[in-house]
């Protein structure tokens, strides 16, 4: 600890033990001991005590007063378990001021154990002492683990949870010394403190208080999950028969954290791969549960990499069976070959479907946000029933939007429950799309297009489903073009864009700010991976698409304006954006260079001018002909629209089109910087005056430096990075001119000053190159950029702030006090 | 007061569930709930053009053998939709009664019918006919005519002259004022949120409720909200005029209209809507308001064209009171609750009373256009049917539920110009029926038979149907339905001067019984019980009260009798009385005690006692006698 925190650590200390100063703010008192906690981390907490006895004095005054406030009592609680961690404080504390914090003459015998912070104080208090054989004597002397017990069921959550983490950390301590290198003993032989919480586990587990069951059950899952010592070996073959004989009481009690516990133990390196491995009691768990509960078991078993196949199967089967069910309720063909033979079973899920509305959607949506989870996994289940889930995905989206045909009176019910359902279509529309990476026959993946050209049509898609309705169209769009010996977009795609592009021009028109923004970005997607297509070209241009995109530039809605911008960008690049200005140059585009220009500068929202300035920067990287045909001018006027932007994401976006800039002219940053720039050619460097001349003539150099004292600091940074990244590739060529050696850059520099200060209204005017260098020289650019890494607030983080501010908080609040008298 | 069992009655006249025409009889009133006229069979009539050609316009009333329309007392309006065969009614039928219905349902109504009138009138007939009536021609003529049933209910339409008589008839009420109904029964109109000034009724009585809930919407358009908080506690609710397509989401159809719209109009094509003068035309100009800045249309003229045009932009305008709560807050401001104000300002929109005159002048291309009538059987509709049928690039837009499409556009085919179907329809559907049922909790549900089975289109969507518990009783067209309520009580007021003569004797504790001996009045079915008129003369009363004007006659009043028979001691104090032999029989309802040897039953249930002896008239008082001992007398 330094001078300056000694000096004001003791007039924090009374501040923190007078009841008449309350602390303001809670949050100091956490800082606070974050602080001790780095502190004792370096040096040892008995000197600290020795060295400050404000603090011990602090600690033996608390627990004595009467009105204490109980942040200040948790605090001091919290504070005496940090420095008590380390031994030999512990044993100078433990004889005066450790019983009186922790003991039953504590604050536990007293009303301010109603407030639970103080009881959370207490358990993490115990947490940060428990680390020495020590501390376990303690606890075993003062009855704290009894406490601890009770606090389990406490009425705070908070409180509750810690009190289960505090047991596994002292069971794990008690048995951490004995496990060591030698065999495990038995559970007889196991430390008293050890056995003492072993059977209270036990107890809980044949209780019949669910609640009971669930806290022993979370400490067996907590327990297993950090502590993989041979011991827990023992400890689950005492036990798992007594969690075995919860799956046979009816209804199998706490079944969620019992899923954890049995996910838990199978993860387990030390349990999972022993004889003792839950594989049987998971398989009775997996027909035991309900389907709600099975679910996630089964997911869990099937992401394991080392499980027996028959468990897997078994797990698959299970997380199924709902589509098995709603598949056997539309069609009278079995459903998933192999994985319908648990008729009764079946019934449980058809049972779960059928009793409410909402049970029926849960279930469903959680199945296939399983199934979507586990699809792209390496060891989802092979072979993998592409088949029967893309029949099952269709005919839950059919059943959403009315139009399949129940064969059954469960069906006839599903019909009536998921019809209009937004949370089904949405999440079966999420796996329909992952499920375009397995493809299917070509009858179903017809199937697929139509059912999916249905939802983008329907006018009653809500704009959410629709967008999950272009985002699963474009991944089997791609995917289809994927299939093997197909060339350009494949067959499906030839046929399907035809019909879907009236769909995406009504949808461009559509009053719904959000149709109308995800059909822009469905087709900038499509432009972007079908650009060249010719058959893609074709058809885009026989709509109307192109002009209408080029319309919703003017949308009212930003979003909308700054997704047409980007899909315009787009279109543009691949030369689809097509209006034909002749009829004798139909294939001359009309630039749309102007009207960007005019939203960069005209746009009162930052979203469209974003969205421009990725534009222009992708047109740079890309040699767009716009851009190209005098990329000088074209620079100079989009840095000196940007220069003066108001939203900084927007400059800083300029800063990264001056970057592609400056690696075009000077070649490609080095690996050290973290922008990669690609370039449609390697251009041959220009020699340096050249180069040099061309960034002054388009500011780049006033643009950079403005940016560097930006008072957003992503913009400084970034700024920093392309000065520093210019200096660099300017410094082989050497340089004549000395910094501060010409008048011009001397006032360059004094301008920068004004800059810094806060003026930014003068401009540099017409400067040489020279200047320019010189002036990038003289700044001290890794300076500034270690300043700017820092956190604003690396000044105010200091422990000598924090104590400062404490005092000064006090101090106001007694100055009020006298105002009042 | 318990007086006698009634019931309540309900008759159907109409199997169109948006367009309903029930008579209920309650209470010795009967009640008349909307009379709505069933359009389609005007479909099986080709367009009646501008230019004179000869035909037939026989729109179709209610069936009405079932009931005499001159026995109607009172009839209810719920919206304007549901008045449209108000003349047929009023009209020659003997009528005499009084039509309540909210101003602008008045005033709007009259606009539908001025309209309608004005079609039909504009094309002179020079004769018509009626013989192919006769079934045996009938048959003869090609289908659907030959299909079509019940044909002799067709009539012509109504002149401007019947409509201002039948209007004479109404008179207007505001929402929540309530109308006694010759002191029998009370009616209040609600608002029902579907359209300016359209009400749910509440016909009650002291001890029954009934309400009528008729085309109502739970979703915030124009019109003032539903008022659901009324409705509840009733015996019974009668609920017509869901929504005719319950599959289609309002909000979607306004997006697919305005899409289709704006793609018609940039391609250089014309846009045709039929519709009705007055609706859900506001708020598609509300949409349009917004929309077609921002799609890029605003020099895209609007042409709103209607006999009533003008009337019904301004009537929307000044019923402040009947609007939304954000529209009537724009009136504080002030300024125009609807935007179209705005719209006709900056000539985006223009209306016209036909395409004669002015229009034709102004008339420019692309353009949409808004104009009835929605059957496509008459109307300047018919003419823009004609005008633009021919080229793809014009869409016609039907937003209106009441017409099959493809069977109005049967007699245009073969048509070029794009056909959308994005039916508007605001009214319940049967998610919001089943919360507003949880919401209101009637005891019983009545509703037309087509709510309580899906649609026969799609037989499997059991979700379109009323789900509520008890099951909904359903009718049909021509039938009678007694409603699942008996009426039990009856409400009497008591005389001051005779209260205060009675005496009442605790029976039970917290229960009193008084012998009343009074004269029933009944007058404007109001009961009041007045002292007797000659007190001097020996009491008289009955058992049970009566409803009627009889002074009752006077008899010697037998004392009354209550409490009950312990039958163990009432054997012994037979025993005591020398009887001997003695049987006990429980039954069902109390006991039997037998006699053997006098041969003699006395039969002692909860109501009643019968001494069952032959002949023997010394027994029976004697018994009598030592029944009463064990009861109290007043």
């Amino acid at each position: 600890m330094d001078h300056e925190c000694a000096r004001l650590l003791p007039a924090v200390c009374a501040v923190l033990a007078d009841p008449r100063q309350p602390v303001a703010d809670d949050t100091c008192l956490e800082k606070l001991l974050d602080w001790f906690k780095t502190v004792t981390e370096a040096e040892s907490s008995l000197l600290l005590l020795q060295e400050n006895p404000c603090l011990l004095e602090l600690l033996s005054h608390v627990p004595t007063l009467q009105d204490v406030s109980a942040g200040v009592l948790s605090f001091s609680l919290r504070l005496a378990g940090i420095f008590a961690a380390q031994e030999d404080c512990f044993q100078y504390l433990q004889v005066e001021l450790l019983p009186g914090l922790f003991g039953a003459a504590g604050p536990l015998s007293r009303a301010v154990w109603a407030v639970p912070t103080v009881r959370s104080g207490w358990i993490q208090g115990l947490r940060s002492l428990a680390q020495h054989p020590s501390a376990l004597h303690f606890l075993a002397d003062h009855g704290a683990v009894d406490t601890v017990f009770s606090l389990q069921g406490d009425a705070s959550l908070f409180v509750a949870s810690a009190a289960g983490q505090l047991l596994v950390h002292i069971l794990a301590l008690s048995m951490g010394g004995r496990a060591e290198g030698h065999t495990c003993p038995q559970g007889d032989d196991w430390p008293t403190c050890a056995q003492k919480i072993v059977g209270h586990i036990e107890e809980s587990l044949c209780s019949t208080d669910t609640s009971r069951v669930t806290q022993a059950l979370n400490v067996l899952t907590t327990t297993f999950g950090r502590c993989q010592s041979p011991w827990t070996e023992v400890l689950w073959e005492q036990l798992s028969p007594l969690v075995a004989r919860l799956l046979e009481r009816d209804p199998v009690p706490a079944p969620h954290p019992l899923v954890d516990l049995l996910l838990c133990v199978a993860r387990s390196p030390v349990l999972g791969s022993s004889d003792l491995g839950p594989w049987e009691m998971t398989a009775q768990a997996l027909s035991r549960l309900g389907p709600t509960q099975a679910g996630p078991l089964a997911l869990g078993v099937l992401k394991l990499h080392l499980c027996p196949q028959a468990l897997r199967t078994q797990a698959f089967g299970v997380l199924l069976q709902p589509l098995a069910c709603v598949l056997k309720a539309t069609t009278q063909a079995p459903g998933l070959p192999g994985l319908l033979d648990g008729t009764s079973e079946d019934s449980v899920v058809a049972d779960a479907l059928l009793s409410s509305k909402s049970s029926c959607v849960g279930l469903l949506c959680r199945t296939l946000a399983h199934l979507e989870e586990l699809q792209p996994l390496p060891q989802h289940p092979s072979p993998w029933p592409q088949v029967p889930l893309l029949r099952a995905v269709v005919t839950i989206l059919r059943l959403c939007d009315g139009s399949a045909v129940p064969a059954s009176s469960v069906g006839g019910c599903l019909c009536g429950t998921l019809a209009g359902c937004v949370r089904v279509q949405r999440a079966a529309l999420d796996f329909l799309g992952t499920l375009s990476q397995g493809m299917g026959p070509q009858e179903q993946v017809t199937q697929v297009f139509a059912i999916l050209l249905e939802y983008l049509e329907r006018p009653d898609s809500s704009p959410m489903v629709l967008k999950k309705a272009f985002q699963a169209t474009l991944r089997w769009l791609l995917s289809s073009a994927r299939t093997p010996g197909c060339s350009g977009l494949g067959p499906h795609a030839v046929l399907f864009l035809p019909e879907l592009f009236p769909v995406l021009q009504k949808r461009l028109c559509s009053p719904c700010w959000e149709v109308r923004d995800s059909a822009l970005e469905f087709l900038t997607q499509l432009s972007r991976h079908w650009g060249g297509q010719a058959d893609f070209r074709h058809v885009l241009l026989e709509s109307e698409v192109p002009e209408l995109t080029q319309q919703l530039l003017q949308d009212p809605e930003s979003y909308v304006r700054a997704s047409a911008v980007t899909a315009m960008g787009e279109l543009s690049s691949r030369g689809l954006h097509a209006t034909p200005t002749s009829p004798e140059q139909p294939e001359v585009q009309q630039s749309l260079l102007p009207e960007f220009l005019h939203i960069l500068s005209a746009d009162s929202e930052g979203f469209p001018r974003r969205a421009v300035m990725q534009v222009f920067t992708e047109w740079l990287r890309g040699g767009h002909a716009d851009v190209a045909r005098d990329t000088e001018r074209f620079m100079a006027t989009v840095l000196q629209v940007v220069s003066r932007d108001l939203d900084w994401e927007v400059r800083a976006q300029g800063l990264e089109l001056a970057l592609v800039f400056l690696g075009q002219t000077l070649g490609q940053p080095g690996p050290h910087c973290p922008y990669t720039v690609t370039l449609p050619k390697a251009a041959p460097p220009s020699p340096l005056t050249e180069v040099l001349g061309a960034l002054c003539r388009v500011r780049l150099f006033e643009f950079a430096f403005r940016a560097l004292f930006d008072c957003d600091r992503p913009v400084a940074q970034k700024s920093c990075d392309l000065l520093l990244f210019l200096r660099d590739k300017t410094a082989p060529y050497g340089s004549p001119w000395e910094a501060g050696g010409s008048p011009d850059s001397a006032s360059v520099e004094a301008a920068l000053q004004r800059w810094q200060a806060g003026e930014q209204g003068q401009p540099l005017g017409d400067l040489e190159p020279e200047a320019m260098l010189a002036t990038l020289r003289s700044i001290d650019l890794e300076g500034l950029r270690g300043t700017l890494a820092q956190g604003s607030d690396h000044v105010e983080k200091s422990p000598q702030s924090l104590l400062r501010d404490m005092l000064a908080t006090v101090g106001i609040l007694q100055e009020n006090q006298a105002d009042c008298y | 007061m318990k007086i006698k069992k009634r019931f309540c009655h309900s008759y159907c006249l109409s199997g169109h569930p948006t367009l309903p025409c029930n008579v209920l009889k309650f209470k010795s009133t009967t009640i008349m709930l909307d009379c709505g006229l069933d359009m389609t069979s005007t479909l099986n009539f080709l367009p009646l053009p501008l230019v004179q050609r000869y035909v037939l316009m026989h729109p179709k009333t209610k069936q009405t053998e079932l009931i005499d329309l001159s026995t109607v007392d009172v009839i209810l309006i719920s919206n304007y939709h549901c008045m449209m065969a108000l003349p047929y009614i009023t009209e020659h039928t003997g009528f005499s009664g009084t039509v309540y219905a909210t101003e602008p349902t008045v005033q709007i109504g009259r606009l539908l019918m001025e309209e309608l009138v004005n079609f039909i009138e504009r094309v002179p007939k020079a004769q018509s006919a009626s013989l192919w009536k006769n079934k045996d021609i009938q048959r003869l003529l090609p289908s659907p005519l030959k299909d079509a049933v019940e044909v002799s209910t067709w009539r012509r339409c109504y002149t401007m002259q019947e409509v201002n008589s039948a209007l004479s008839k109404i008179q207007l009420v505001g929402y929540s004022q309530k109308i006694e109904l010759f002191g029998a029964v009370q009616v209040t109109p609600l608002s029902s949120g579907y359209a300016l000034g359209s009400s749910n009724w509440i016909i009650q009585s002291h001890y029954e409720k009934v309400s009528y809930v008729s085309g109502s919407s739970l979703l915030t358009t124009h019109p003032q909200p539903m008022d659901q908080a009324s409705l509840k506690n009733s015996d019974v609710l009668v609920l017509t005029g869901l929504t005719q397509i319950p599959t289609a989401n309002p909000d979607g159809m306004v997006g697919e209209f305005c899409s289709n719209l704006a793609l018609t109009v940039r391609n250089g094509g014309n846009v045709l809507v039929p519709c009705y003068p007055s609706g859900v035309i506001y708020d598609l100009l509300e949409c349009l308001y917004q929309y077609i800045d921002s799609a890029g249309l605003s020099s895209v003229p609007l042409y709103f064209i209607s006999p009533v045009a003008n009337s019904s932009l301004e009537f929307s305008q000044i019923f402040a009171e009947w609007l939304c709560h954000n529209k009537q807050s724009k009136v504080y401001l002030p300024e125009p609750p609807f935007p179209h104000a705005e719209l006709i300002q900056t000539n985006k929109l223009k209306h016209y009373p036909s395409i004669h005159g002015d229009f034709s002048n102004d008339f420019r291309q692309p353009c949409v256009v808004f104009t009835g009538h929605p059957s496509l059987r008459f109307g300047d509709v018919v003419h823009f049917m004609e005008l633009w049928g021919k080229s793809s690039l014009n869409t016609v837009i039907f937003t209106e539920p009441d017409f099959s499409y493809l069977e109005a556009l049967a007699p245009y085919q073969p048509l070029a110009m794009k056909c959308i179907y994005c039916p508007i329809d605001t009214r319940l559907n049967f998610i919001q029926v089943s919360k507003l049922l949880k919401e209101v909790q009637p005891l019983h549900v009545v509703c037309p038979e087509q709510y309580t089975q899906p649609p026969p289109a799609q037989s499997h969507r059991t979700d379109l149907v009323i789900d509520c518990q008890p099951p909904a009783t359903s009718y049909r067209r021509a039938e009678v339905l007694t409603l699942p309520f008996k009426r039990r009580y009856e409400r009497i007021e008591i005389m001051p001067e005779l209260a205060d003569s009675l005496v009442p004797m605790e029976i039970k504790p917290g229960i009193s019984l008084a012998t009343v001996s009074a004269v029933l009045h009944t007058k404007d079915n109001k009961h009041v019980l007045q002292p007797p008129p000659r007190p001097a003369q020996p009491t008289s009363g009955k058992k049970r009260k009566r409803v009627s004007d009889d002074v009752p006659d006077c008899k010697v009043l037998k004392p009354l009798l209550s409490g009950s028979i312990p039958v163990e001691q009432f054997v012994q104090t037979l025993e005591k009385h020398g009887f001997s032999d003695i049987k006990v029989e429980d039954t069902a309802k109390g006991h039997i005690v037998l006699l053997q040897e006098a041969e003699t039953l006395i039969q002692i249930e909860e109501d009643s006692t019968h001494i069952i002896c032959d002949n023997d008239e010394m027994l029976r008082v004697r018994l009598r006698d030592l029944v009463l001992k064990f009861l109290q007398k007043f």
